[in-house]
């Protein structure tokens, strides 16, 4: 197993620390974690699912815009950020592991670390709840 | 390939009588080969004497710096092969996303923190952003990582003539983890130590003292003790000690921090001056234990 970069070791416990949901994915857009207040809005605790490959994170959400119309995993926030290289947002709606429909809106940041190195992308995420 | 310590304490100096069998030097380790090859591995006060041993030489001198703190580098401009007309020094410094490294040593190599500028050197100086990938200087192969510590900070792991020695003198891999070791991948620094025949490794706190200092970038001696165990070492020895640690509280804590454990490793107590054969298991220390 490779050993993580030291930034996204820092990220993961920053995350582990913090009570805003956050997401967390290597450069070609693969799960590596998400912290506890992540696992409230998905449906299921990270350490049921671990790492996740992008083609199953992407759809098992079920991610749509808020008018129904599915989206694709080129538009989601975190590829975005990850193949654009900058800093992404837009409002969703996702169905969790545990089968409950939640609207979001998410925040994605690429993660370029020491000597410009490419690592990852975090996404910090809330839920929106309609008023 | 041989180790030998010129300055195990972490921080800052602590010359005294009651550091005198651990040693009051800042971090620094010199590494040979038998060929006569040196590596410096940091140059913070205990690089002073190792320089008066390497002047007149004729070997190119290579310094690598874990990081720019003060412990790390207050030695440099003490170092004698810098006063030596031609002869050549290179120094290896972790990469930094703003200022190169000759800009980052000038603000200590320079009034008015100390008299003579770095340009104004007689040696031939190179400086060098450490590579983090695997690089070669003469017979050593040497591996770089960032690792978990405030700022741009390195380890090293260092082989040659089939021996191998890691290098985390400032490394908290217990930071923010709930229980070490966790998932392997996720330990900072334990590639650079995996499997090496000797691990120096940070160890400046009890693990009472590491409460109050989360996040300073340093280990508890059980942290050290717990790192060396996964990473699967054949031996540690223990590094950076906290300056208000006499020589009797040093032996305590790793008398407290081995208590009833055995430990897939020999346990070697850092002390100033020790050199061994990174090859060869160090004679005196038991297997799993201190004495």
């Amino acid at each position: 197993m490779a050993q993580k970069a030291v930034e996204l070791i820092l990220m993961r416990q920053l995350a582990s620390y913090l009570a805003v949901p956050i997401f967390l994915v290597d450069t070609d857009g693969n799960l590596l974690y998400y912290n506890e207040p992540a696992e409230h809005l998905l449906g299921r605790r990270y350490d049921e699912t671990g790492e996740m490959p992008l083609a199953e994170w992407s759809t098992a959400f079920t991610p749509t815009a808020e008018d129904g119309r599915p989206i694709p995993r080129e538009e989601l926030a975190l590829s975005i950020a990850l193949q654009k290289w900058r800093p992404t947002h837009r409002a969703l709606v996702i169905r969790g592991f545990d089968g409950v429909a939640r609207r979001i809106a998410v925040t994605a940041l690429p993660l370029e670390g020491q000597g410009r190195r490419r690592l990852g992308a975090v996404a910090i995420f809330w839920e929106e709840h309609v008023s | 390939m041989r180790l030998t310590l010129w300055g195990t304490r972490g921080s800052l100096a602590a010359a005294g009588p009651e550091t005198v069998r651990y040693g009051g030097n800042t971090s620094c380790v010199e590494v040979r080969t038998a060929d006569g090859s040196v590596l410096v591995l940091d140059a913070g006060t205990g690089v002073r004497r190792l320089g008066a041993v390497l002047q007149g030489g004729a070997c190119r001198v290579d310094i690598l710096l874990t990081h720019l703190h003060m412990d790390h580098i207050q030695g440099l401009g003490f170092f004698a092969p810098f006063f030596e007309r031609d002869r050549a020094v290179h120094i290896w410094g972790p990469p930094s996303t703003t200022q190169a490294l000759r800009e980052r040593l000038t603000r200590y190599l320079s009034p008015p923190l100390f008299p003579v500028r770095l340009r104004e050197l007689p040696c031939r100086l190179d400086l060098h952003d450490v590579p983090l990938e695997d690089f070669e200087i003469g017979p050593f192969r040497v591996s770089a990582a960032l690792v978990c510590h405030p700022g741009p900070t390195v380890g090293y792991r260092i082989t040659a003539g089939g021996a191998s020695l890691a290098y985390l003198p400032d490394h908290e891999p217990a930071l923010g983890l709930g229980r070490l070791p966790g998932a392997p991948d996720w330990i900072s620094g334990l590639a650079l130590a995996a499997g090496a025949d000797v691990l120096v490794h940070d160890a400046q706190y009890s693990t009472v003292e590491y409460v109050d200092h989360v996040g300073w970038g340093h280990s508890a001696v059980t942290h050290a003790l717990a790192f060396a165990t996964v990473a699967g070492v054949r031996r540690l020895v223990t590094f950076h000690h906290d300056p208000d640690h006499d020589d009797d509280t040093l032996t305590r804590l790793l008398d407290e921090a081995c208590a009833g454990a055995a430990f897939p490793f020999q346990l070697v107590p850092g002390t100033e001056g020790l050199s061994m054969d990174v090859g060869e298991p160090q004679r005196g220390f038991r297997e799993g234990s201190l004495d």
